[in-house]
Parts: C-alpha cells; structure tokens; sequence
C-alpha cells in the first residue's frame, strides 16, 4: 500500500516504492505518481495557502494548470519554489516543503487576511495605501514585499546546469493525447521526419485518464502500444517532459524538456534544455483544460476539477475522497460518477445545473437535476455542501464540470484571437494561426475521444499533403463518440459567501462585478485590475469563468468581450533555461591574443577590452601597487625600449583596383595620393559629421592596403565599410576580409627601438632611418625568413614601431623580442602604460572619440578634405559644429603640486558657480605623467587654443574633487614629433 | 525568424545583424546645392509603414552579405530576399 486512497489499476509502479517527504512528514508513494498524486493517495488535502488571503488549499486539478498546488521543491540552493505538484514526477527522496504562510500550513498567522477581505478587495493596493505620502517607501512597500510572492527563493546561485538545442523537422506535434498519437502514427508511417513533443512523462494524455477505449482496447494501452511503435520509427523523436511554450515566426518553435527534474540528481547531466524548433508544418493537439463553475466556497481542499478526479482514479489509482459528490452542468461530469463507482468509491450525490433526464444512473448516489450548490462547509478540507434547496450533502471530495476550454494559446501567439463556439461553449482557435500550423482534435474544440483520433489522423495526411509526401493511406483508430451535451452556466447566482474565479489569485466573482462597476470593463484592464489570470497559471481555469461573468454583466456576448492576449511562454521556464550556458564568464566568449599564456606566465594584470583579456601590467617583484609598474613600464619604455602586444586592434586587409579610391571616401582625409610603402593617419567620420574610428593604414601595394581600427570599435568598422562597399558604390572594385586573428602585432617603442629590431629583421631588409623613415611600412622577414610586417607608426611618440606576424607566431616572437631586448633592458609594457604615454604624447583615444566630439574639436579639421567626398563630409558642415567659440582639445594641468586630476571633472571658471551654464567643458582622459612627473590631463574647452595659460577649475562632484587646472598644449612630450622620427 | 538568404538559403535571425530602412541606399548626391538638407533626411526621416517594410541586415556571422529584406511589420512574414549590391546596381548606383 503506498496510502489510504490509494484503488486498484492505474499506470503505476505496484512493484517499487518510493520515499518522500512533505512538510518533514515521511510519506511513500510509487513510479509513475506525481507529488501530487502520491500526496492525495496518503490522504494529504491541504498543500497549499491562497496567495492573498491566505485560505488552506488543496490539489485542483491534475496538469499544468493547477492554481492552487504550489509547492517548493528540494532545499538548499537546489530549492525551486512554485513548482506545480501536480506535474511534479515523484522520485525517491523527493523533499516538497508547503509555502505562503507564516506558522504552520494548518495555522496561518496570515489568514488573518482572509479576515480583512472586505478591504482587500480587488485594486485595494491602489485605494488604500495612498496616505500618508511619508508611508509609501518605509511602511507600506515593505510590507507589502513581505507578504507578497509565493514560494521563497534559495537566494543561491542554481547548480544546476541547463543547455539550448536546436533540432529540425518536416512536422511537429504538439501533445500526445488521441488526437497527436493519431497524427504522429499517420505522419510516422509516411517517413516524414517527426517530433512528437508532451508535457506529461506518460504520453497518452486523456486516454491515461479516461476509460474510453480505442480499437476495441483500453485506450491506455492502445497509446502505449502506439507510443511503442513511433519508439521504433527512426524518422520520429519522441519528446515527453517537453512542453512547447510558445510559436515563433516562420515555424520556429520554443520547447522547454525538463531532462532531470524527476531524478533525485543530475549527476552532470543538464537539468533542462530550450529547445528551439525548426518546422515545416505543425499540428497543434495540446487539448483542452476543464473549467470550474463558481459558486459560494468553491476553494475548499477536497473541490477539484471532475476531469481531474476522473485522473486520479484512472491513471494514478487514487480516490480523491471517501464520499465524492460531482457538481456539473454538462454531460462530461457524469462520467466522472460512471468512472469512481466502477472502482468502488461511493458517490455521495451528482448535482447537475440542467433540468431533465439523469445521464446515468448512479448506484446509491442522491440525483438532483436542475440543481445547484450555493455554499460548502469544512474548515480544512470540504467537509460538506449545501444546495440551493437547503439540502446539506456530507461528502469529502466535489469533482466540478463546468466544460472544456481548448489549449488554443499557441494559435493565439502571431497575434490572432480565437473565436466563441456556442456549442461547446467554449473559444476555439479562430481563423489566423501562425503559418504552417494547424490544430487538431480538443484544442480545435473537437472534444470526443473518436473525434480526437479521426481528427489528429485527417490533420497529419492534410500537412503531409501540403509538404509533398505521400500519406500512408492508414485508417484512423476507432473509438465510440461519447455524450459531450452541455450548458452554458457560469455561477450560481443565489450562492452564500464568496465564489471563486481564479483560485491562484484570489479573484472572486464579486471583483469582478466591483471591477465593472468601476469601469475596468475591458478584459485587459479586468486583468490588470483583479490580477485575474495572472501567474504561474496565467488563469488556465478561471479566465473564461471571469470573461463570461463580465459579458453578463456588460450585457456583450462573450465573443464581443474576448480574451486577454496570450503569449509566450504556456508555462512557466525558469530564466535559467533561457540562459542556458551563456552565465559568468561564459556569458560571452572570451579572446585571448597569441601571446596570452607567456604575459600570464610573467604575472600580468590582465582587463577586459570588449571580448578581449588583455594585460594591463606587469608586475616585478617589489612593486606593491599598480603604478610603481606602470611608472616603471613608461620611464623604461621612453629611456631605452618597451614592448607592447597591440594584436587586438581591428585589421581588414583591403584589395582592388580601387581600394585607395574606396579609402578616401571612407577616411575623411586623403588617401588617394598615399605612396605605396607609406603609412597614413586616418579619422573616420559618421555619416552625421561626428567623428567614430580613427587608425592607421598602409599602403603594401598600389592595390593592396592594410588597416587597423580601434580595438572597440573593430567590428563596427568593418560592418561600415561592408555597406559602403555593397550599398553605396557597389561600382568600385573593392573587397574586404577582416584579418584581426590572423596577425599578432607587437608595438616596440623607445629610443633603442631600431637597434632592438635590427637583431631579428632579416639583414636584406634595410631598417635604417634614411631607408625606412617615419611611416613607412614593408612586407619583411624575421628571424631567417619568418613572413612579418613592419609599420614605423607610433602611438607613444618614441621611435617607434609595430611588427606583425602570423598569428601562430605571435608568442614565439615576444619571445624573441624580450630576448633580443635585454642587452637594452626591454620591457614588456601594458595597456595602462599605452595610455599614460598616448596621453603624454596628446593623441585621442575612446575617450576622445565618445560619439559627441568632431573633427575640428580634436585639431584635425584641416584633415577633413573639402575637396572629395566621404562619409561624414556634408554634415560635419554643420554651423553649429563649427563654431568659433567651440570645445578645443587641450591639455590640462593641476596648479596645486600633488593635485590629481580626475575624468570627468567640468571645467568652470575659478569664480563660477558650478552649474550648467558656466560649464565650460570637462577632461576626458587623465593619467599620472611619469615623464613630468605630475597629474595630466586631456579634455575639452571652449576656444582651448586661445586660452593656454589660463586657469580654471576642474570639479567633479561625484569624485568629490575640485582643483585649480593650467590649460596647456595637448601634447605633453616632444610637441615638434623630433624622437618619432629620430 | 528565418531568412532566406539569396545564396545560402534559409538563415536564422540570429546570425544578423539589422541595421534598418533600405532608403539608406540612397545616399544622397553630396554636390547636390541642397546637400545638407538632403543627407538630413536621409539620416534621420523615415516612414513607419504598418505593412511592408523594405528594410537591410547584415549576414554578420555568415558570408557578411548586405541583404534587403521586405518584411510585413504585422506579421513578420518576409515577402522577398535581394542582395543589397543588387538592389544598389538597380537603383542606379554605381562608383
């Protein structure tokens, strides 16, 4: 015995037990339980508290849509809270934990709650906590926060692992009750490549809760044995545990496969994995979820949905009660009496809303037609009901029928809304479905098992069809068409106390009509307002209660009063799963330059540039704080020779009879006249005028260039000059071909720079200043023959150079370098030394170049060509971005000794007031100059050029800094350029 | 979404890039005596159709193919797939 409750049959394990705990309790249950299957086999109603007044809950229904049966799972940072019992798969050692509530389950302190309801009505937030002002943020917020929410998070980074999959297929099948089984067996047979994809870990759907039969079998075992034989056709894939969340554009779909949640451990495996579903067709068969009819007290543990019911007794081999009535307005609701009595659990009653003959006759249960429950009674569990007569009924479990709502949520996802059908009362897909979808069996409002099955089968050959593959010309399986009579009714309006809608939230009928009486009639403002439908369950089972209620109160159809609008995803998916692998540093991939492990292996700091790792110092060994490294990688670097590893600027390698032409309208300086074997400065403008990108470009042949770009902004350039190539001038003969990865370049500066390279540059090719001045450049060897390129550019204003080699050789070459350089005591030097020298030397880098500065506010409008067109030319012609009294790159000194100055900081006149209108500009870039030993720094300044000498103010509030600042020239070291071309 | 790119066939969104309207072909004559107000427009104007949308992407991760892409903007189905060198050639554009 794994419970009291637990009857004869079902799709259990009899062999195996499994040990479970809920709340602390030691409970068992079997293979093939859900939680909460197993929880009411032993007898266990109340699972849950309501999420606003706090009322004791009980299991609702049996799938995804459960309101009521939040649970938290497993503990430590393994704990998920608001996990579904009713679809939570029951494994030995599970650990399920009750949740909202303070005390006990059984005793709530907060069910005080329930107590304050007249004021918790619904928008109450809105009325209530609107005065005093000085409450919002220290009294009301927090304790609205604490008593908000369901479950508690494990406030732990997950453990688990989740991955993406991406998989291809000619036909997709959504759910696999009679209706998908049908259509995957009819698709399977004709060898189109299927996924049949289920949320439930036993496909069958409501053949494993019914006792239809199929083929003159137990329909159970008919969707075993089809299961069975789509396991063995290789064209098909099975998917249970995979709820498809949502349909995308172009026959992609989003599926969620729970890989271990039903294991006690991962063990390394993904704990679920996002699909994502390319499909030529798809056949929607997600079948239909019952809805329950309002009436007073309808919340009470031991209420449940009769389809629900009706799967516990068939599937799971549960009673959900001692004495179970069935309360229904339809035909459906009777089986559920037919079904329990055929295991031997005694009907209490059936009560149905519709006048006439009995549907069946029922052994020893009290019959009332045209009848209807008004109140029900037991303080932890149904204990009993009353009718509309005053007949009180004793009874432990009420299975409720209020009829069939179509799973049409994913036919809704492009945009379309589904359409009411009077005759099963219920909305059905309407006419625009997502393309290459269509819907087949219940969720098409087809709701008789032999319709399902001739439906889901003409579905499959109709998609089949439309994809050119010949059907198999199979039959389709054979049940007998159930009654499916039913009547529109909604709420039992004479009923006493409060009649839930949505159990999940709280919503009772009477918000609604408060609701409509404030005017939030729109279904979409009735949500916002009652929090109707919101959730986990996203109203799954209230939504067409509440909807109906409103169109009777508006006097509108039901069609005229429509549904919200549904989205992505059906059920909930942890953002885990959307993340998948991309978390910490794998969120996105990391580059790493050639000579990476050498500067690790010398103990370098290391900075992310975008993608990039790259070293930012390198410490020796006494250095105790960052700048002893850097001061000492600059005052070596300009004393003898430094080497630094620049591979990370963007490269393109630029080809064809028109490249120089295509250049100089890329470049808003010439390059058509660049001699070849030279080297050239350019600044790139956005077409707006404002200027983006600057670099270097060589020119190794007459149709051959070589650029380097800025390492943030490479990718950008190159998607730039792509269009430019392919949009604007598709006429030029041009082509592109990023070679960023291919070549690692190593700057290597300092007075010693020549002397360094001459030891390793091949002896043919003539280093000497007169053969190889200033901005040239030449395709060399090194090393005995190893291909390099070699640019005399300079970022540092040294003398200086940048050697490139083929990627592979990147880290032999610093080698090389280093070992080449120690009779001139080389340094490698980092990026934080590059920028102390660029700022020294006055050149602009990112921080310059921000997206808001121009050309002639960086000194180079003479640069900017009049004479040819280039991207940017027209409106940098802007008056206003070429004004006299405009923004001047300087270079800024603190008066005080010791002062530092700081980015950032806003440069006012000494008496000025700080605010913006005396803002006169502001420093962008600041370092401290080992070379002038004192705080530098670069920025803007109104009409700079003319005020060097003046003193103004650098403040920045929000480093708390405010010092005395001489503008100067921007260029701190060698303004003539004398060593560069030493 | 999916892109049927004119030389590599059907494509996932994810390896564009979108850069926007397809007018920014036509960039304007630079001599033109209106210049500047012609790049304004052409930088900044653009119509907001409920329908049709001629617009570009880039094939980033792919073969770096500029593509027009005609899309409805209310259903997302995507009507038609050019080159973006191709649409430029018969718009006229040249060197």
């Amino acid at each position: 015995m794994s419970g009291p409750f637990r009857l004869d049959g079902g799709a259990i394990e009899r062999g195996r037990t499994l040990a479970f705990r809920f709340d602390g309790r030691r409970l068992t249950g079997r293979p093939g339980d859900t939680l909460a299957s197993a929880l009411l086999a032993n007898g266990v109603r109340l699972v849950a508290r309501s999420f606003k007044y706090h009322r004791p809950r009980g299991v609702f229904s049996a799938g995804s849509e459960e309101p009521n049966a939040l649970v938290e799972l497993r503990s430590g940072a393994y704990r998920e809270p608001n996990t579904r019992a009713t679809v939570a798969e029951l494994f030995d050692g599970l650990e399920a934990t009750s949740q909202n509530y303070l005390g006990s389950l059984r005793h709530d302190l907060l069910a005080v709650n329930d107590l304050l309801a007249p004021f918790l009505s619904a928008g109450f937030y809105y009325k209530t906590f609107m005065w005093p002002r000085s409450f919002w943020e220290r009294v009301y917020e927090p304790a609205i926060r604490a008593s908000a929410g369901l479950g508690r998070l494990s406030g732990e980074a997950d453990p688990d692992s989740y991955d993406k999959g991406f998989l291809h297929c000619d036909l997709l099948i959504v759910g696999a009750g009679p209706a998908g089984l049908a259509a995957a067996l009819e698709a399977g047979r004709s060898g189109a490549r299927v996924i049949l994809a289920d949320e439930d870990f036993l496909m069958g759907g409501r053949l494993n809760a019914e006792s239809h039969e199929v083929n003159g079998r137990p329909g159970a075992a008919w969707a075993a044995d089809a299961v069975r034989e789509l396991a063995s056709v290789h064209s098909v894939r099975l998917m249970p545990r995979t709820t498809v969340i949502g349909a995308y554009d172009h026959g992609v779909y989003g599926a969620l496969e729970r890989r271990t949640d039903h294991l006690a451990a991962a063990r390394g495996k993904p704990r679920q994995i996002l699909w994502r579903l390319y499909t030529r067709r798809a056949i929607l068969c997600a079948g239909a979820s019952e809805r329950p009819i309002a009436f007073g007290g309808n919340d009470r543990p031991g209420i449940m949905l009769a389809g629900a019911v009706r799967a516990y007794a068939n599937r799971f081999a549960v009673g959900t009660g001692r004495r179970v009535g069935v309360f229904t307005n339809n035909d459906d609701g009777w089986r559920t009496a037919g079904d329990l009595s055929a295991k031997g659990v005694p009907i209490a009653a059936v009560i149905d809303v519709r006048d006439g003959e009995p549907a069946a006759a029922v052994a020893d249960a009290r019959i009332r037609m045209n009848s209807r429950v008004v109140t029900t009674w037991g303080r932890h569990g149904l204990r009993g009901i009353t009718l509309a007569t005053g007949e009180r009924i004793a009874l432990d479990c009420l299975a409720v029928a209020g009829g069939w709502n179509p799973n049409v949520h994913l036919t809704c996802h492009h945009g379309g809304r589904p359409v009411w059908r009077d005759a099963i009362a219920s909305f059905v897909p309407g006419d625009r479905l997502p393309g290459g979808m269509s819907v087949a069996g219940a969720a098409d409002g087809c709701l008789t098992t032999a319709g399902a099955l001739a439906d889901g089968h003409r579905a499959a050959v109709a998609a089949l069809g439309e994809l050119g593959l010949a059907a198999a010309a199979g039959e389709p399986p054979v049940a007998s068409d159930e009654a499916t009579g039913a009547a529109s009714f909604w709420h039992v309006r004479e009923s006493r106390g409060r009649a839930w809608l949505d159990l999940q939230n709280d919503v009772t009928v009477k918000d609604v009509e408060l609701a409509h009486r404030e005017g939030f009639r729109s279904v979409e403002l009735l949500k916002r307002y009652t929090t109707l439908g919101m959730a986990t369950d996203q109203g799954r089972t209230a939504n067409v209660l509440a909807l109906a209620i409103m169109a009777g109160l508006t006097g509108r159809t039901i069609q005229e009063t429509g549904t919200t609008a549904f989205r992505p995803p059906y059920t909930p998916v942890p953002i885990a799963a959307f993340a998948g692998r991309s978390r910490g540093k794998d969120f996105r991939p990391t580059r790493l330059t050639p000579s990476h492990d050498w500067a690790e292996g010398q103990g370098a700091v290391f900075v992310d540039a975008g993608m990039w790792l790259r070293a930012q110092w390198f410490p020796r060994s006494g250095e105790t704080h960052w700048r002893q490294s850097v001061d000492r990688e600059v005052t070596d670097t300009r004393g003898s020779v430094g080497i630094c590893d620049v591979t990370t600027l963007g490269k393109i390698d630029i080809q064809g009879r028109d490249a120089a032409e295509f250049l100089n309208r890329i470049y808003a300086n010439g390059f058509a006249k660049l001699a070849v074997g030279k080297v050239r400065y350019g600044l790139m403008l956005r077409e707006d005028g404002i200027a983006y990108d600057d670099g270097t470009t060589a020119r190794l042949a007459e149709h051959h260039f070589v650029m380097t770009t800025t390492t943030a902004n490479a990718v950008l350039v190159f998607r730039n000059m792509e269009f430019a190539r392919q949009c604007l001038w598709p006429g030029l003969d041009v082509h592109l071909i990023s070679v960023t990865e291919q070549w690692a370049q190593y700057a290597v500066a300092g007075p010693n720079s020549r002397r360094l390279l001459e030891k390793i540059v091949d002896p043919e090719h003539d280093i000497s200043n007169e053969a190889f001045p200033f901005m040239a450049c030449a395709e060399i060897s090194v090393c005995g023959g190893t291909p390099a390129r070699l640019f005399r550019i300079s970022f540092s204003g040294e003398l200086a150079y940048e050697l490139a080699v083929a990627a592979r050789y990147g880290e032999a070459l610093m080698e090389v370098l280093l070992a080449a350089g120690e009779e001139f005591d080389a340094v490698a030097y980092g990026t934080e030394a590059l920028g102390v020298m660029r700022i020294e030397k006055g050149h602009a880098a990112g921080n310059e170049l921000n997206g808001q500065t121009t050309a002639r506010m960086l000194g180079m409008q003479r640069m900017v060509s009049k004479r040819k067109d280039c991207i940017g030319n027209v409106l940098s012609e802007r008056p206003e971005m070429n004004r006299d009294d405009g923004m001047e790159l300087m270079g800024f000194k603190p008066l005080g000794s010791g002062d530092e100055l700081t980015a950032g900081a806003h440069l006012l006149a000494l008496d000025a007031p700080a605010d913006t209108v005396n803002d006169e500009g502001w420093i962008s870039s600041v370092a401290y100059s080992p070379t002038l030993e004192t705080s530098i720094g670069l920025g803007f300044v109104r009409q700079g050029h003319a005020r060097i000498g003046e003193t103004l103010r650098a403040w920045d509030a929000l480093q708390g800094s405010d010092v005395r600042v001489e503008i100067v020239s921007p260029h701190f070291h060698d303004p003539d350029g004398e060593l560069l071309r030493a | 979404m999916i892109i049927d790119h004119p030389l590599l066939g059907p494509r996932d969104a994810a390896e564009f890039v979108y850069l926007g309207d397809a007018c920014l072909i036509d960039r304007p004559d630079p001599g033109d005596e209106n210049a500047a107000r012609l790049f304004h427009d052409y930088l900044h104007i653009r119509d907001n159709p409920a329908g049709e949308h001629r617009e570009l992407w880039f094939h980033e991760h792919g073969d770096r193919s500029w593509l027009v892409v005609t899309r409805n903007t209310l259903t997302h189905e995507i009507v038609r797939v050019e080159l973006a060198r191709d649409v430029a050639l018969a718009r006229g554009r040249d060197r």
